[in-house]
């Protein structure tokens, strides 16, 4: 009989793995619920990156600095 | 026009920020420590071909995935915080957080994630000796994904091995090395980790005892206990031992931190340790006269042993370090809390000067501020100190959180002796009393650790940067109900993970390991 090839016996390790797991199929259920929330709900939705706002690098550095400027209460030039 | 940033946006922030981070590390210490009892029991295993250890590994290793599964990416949520919540702040560090999170993420997680494949589905598939290694792999993998974690946490303790780049507003790592092996991030990565040994310890023998209890798989029960009990008193001294050496990381770095950690408003020299003691809530001010302890009992002139090596060494309490004018352990003249103020508001002053000479084209003035600003950006973030009193962290919250940790501590190391000597003198079946105290030790565990995130994390208040970028400036100015909005989700979503990981898990320890074992 032929021997499989490496990356095929990877593949089937992993297949045969899920497939005769019973407590970690909830487990895997529960990991796919929870990113789904996270990348597909929250992230979007609830957490877009603050700086994104901007499109350059340039932009973001003159907001940051304003910021950080700012909220010292200075006298500035 | 200056908009004032709103303190119940910060204060609301902080607290979604702990929030996460708290229900995090619920999961986070026992991957660390029964990771490595599981391991062992392998091991076990591998060195006699007992099947007995080999079952032994394999329950433990099932309430392992529980709490991996469960816990697996909460902590990306922080990430999302970062971008958000704290934009500033993740816009200042540039790269010095960056590359510690990057290789965690790409090392660590990856090797993690494709050993603990071959530890759950390579029994009987793969060779015992391949089998052992991926299972050590497995732990050493999420070790260092809490290393890299750890490192970026203690340089936000102690700044080092970076320079500030006026232009990109950003701090440039200048030095890997001394960011990722400063005495703080050693400290601290060892203290941590073994904190999370001790909760790995404690849930073993915690749950063995459960058995024992309900007199079931008590071969299984009193196999596990010998191995989680003697690996708990191993953590819990390793864990005294590193606690030492963070305190006085503490003394020299954050000394204020420390005189909140024992409520030590007047400094002096040959000062005593606060064992325990009762606050007394009068005290409103740092400087109004009141006797701040209702109550207490102090070891003499221990704080200055362990803040210094030396029982008659001087420390600072809150009054001297908003004072200033004590002599240093390395014998400078301390700056007052103003003085400081007034250097970091030259900083913050110096860096617009810079950004405007630079658009105006004017070096001269660029390169005269750059001077000054390199000159007074180790105060960078005094300049957003209002009043010398906003330098005082929350004084109760530290100062008792210390002491729950440390008197944990000490329980936990007299509570593993006795559960190691009783064990290896097969007497443990037989003392319920003992088999109990082991049960409720569990929560303990977990209380100490959290208490010990307290201490580190609300004892360096003001400061989201240690002395250079406080929280009030680190903070992206949201509407406040949009931080309560996901506050109160969070609190939803990971409350749900975790009654889902208590059900499961309980319901796997109410199984028991497969019949076996006897």
């Amino acid at each position: 009989m032929k021997k499989e090839s490496v990356p095929m016996r990877i593949i089937h390790f992993y297949i045969e793995g899920f497939r005769s797991m019973t407590l970690g199929k909830t487990l895997w259920l529960i990991i796919l619920i929870k990113l789904f929330i996270m990348f597909c709900i929250l992230k979007p939705f609830f957490f877009p990156r603050h700086l994104g706002q901007f499109k350059e690098e340039t932009e973001r550095q003159e907001y940051v600095s304003d910021e950080l400027i700012q909220r010292a209460e200075l006298i500035t030039p | 026009m200056i908009e004032n940033i709103d303190t119940s946006l910060i204060d609301w922030s902080r607290a979604q920020f702990a929030l996460t981070a708290i229900y995090h590390w619920l999961f986070v210490p026992l991957t660390l420590g029964l990771g490595i009892i599981q391991a062992i029991m392998e091991t076990i295993y591998y060195k006699t071909g007992k099947t007995f250890w080999k079952t032994t590994a394999q329950f433990w290793m099932k309430i392992f995935g529980i709490n991996f599964a469960i816990g697996v990416a909460t902590g990306l949520i922080l990430e999302f915080e970062f971008g958000t919540n704290w934009s500033n702040y993740s816009w200042f560090v540039g790269d010095i957080f960056g590359a510690p999170l990057a290789i965690e993420g790409v090392v660590a997680f990856f090797m993690e994630a494709t050993f603990i494949a071959v530890m759950f589905f390579g029994w009987n598939k793969v060779s015992k000796g391949f089998h052992l290694a991926s299972t050590w792999l497995t732990i050493v993998g999420a070790t260092l994904s809490a290393l890299w974690i750890l490192v970026a946490n203690a340089w936000m303790q102690y700044p080092a091995g970076m320079t500030f780049n006026p232009d990109s507003v950003r701090n440039e790592m200048s030095d890997f090395w001394a960011v990722a092996l400063s005495p703080v991030a050693i400290n601290k990565f060892f203290h941590t980790v073994l904190s999370g040994w001790i909760v790995g310890g404690a849930v073993v023998v915690g749950i063995s005892s459960w058995y024992l209890l309900k007199k079931r798989n008590t071969a299984f029960a009193l196999g596990s206990i010998k191995i989680g009990a003697l690996f708990g008193l191993t953590a819990s001294l390793l864990t005294l031992w590193t606690g030492d050496g963070s305190a006085y990381q503490v003394a020299q770095k954050q000394p204020m931190k420390l005189a909140a950690m024992e409520g030590l408003y007047e400094g002096g020299n040959g000062i005593g340790l606060v064992g325990v003691g009762v606050l007394n809530p009068a005290k409103n001010n740092y400087d109004d006269a009141v006797n701040p302890f209702l109550f207490k009992i102090e070891l003499p002139k221990m704080l200055s042993f362990f803040a210094e090596r030396d029982l008659n060494a001087y420390v600072p309490g809150i009054s001297n370090l908003i004072d200033g004018g004590y002599r240093t352990s390395g014998g400078e003249i301390a700056l007052s809390a103003q003085e400081k103020i007034e250097k970091g508001k030259l900083a913050i002053q110096a860096l617009a000067n810079y950004r405007q000479a630079r658009k105006d084209g004017n070096e001269t003035v660029a390169l005269e501020s750059r001077a000054t600003l390199d000159e007074n950006f180790a105060y960078f973030g005094y300049g957003y100190i209002k009043n010398p009193t906003d330098l005082i962290p929350p004084i109760g919250l530290t100062f008792y959180s210390f002491r729950v940790m440390v008197i944990l501590g000490g329980f936990f190391i007299l509570l593993f002796l006795v559960a190691t000597i009783v064990s290896y003198k097969n007497n443990f079946g037989n003392k319920r009393w003992l088999q109990w105290i082991c049960l409720w030790t569990i929560p303990l565990a977990y209380l100490a650790g959290q208490a010990g995130w307290v201490v580190a994390e609300v004892g360096r208040q003001p400061w989201a940067i240690q002395d250079i970028l406080p929280t009030s400036a680190a903070v992206s100015k949201l509407s406040t109900s949009s931080v309560q909005i996901t506050f109160f989700l969070f609190l939803i979503l990971f409350t749900i993970l975790l009654i889902a990981e208590l059900g499961i898990m309980v319901k796997t320890i109410k199984k028991g390991p497969a019949s076996s074992e006897e």
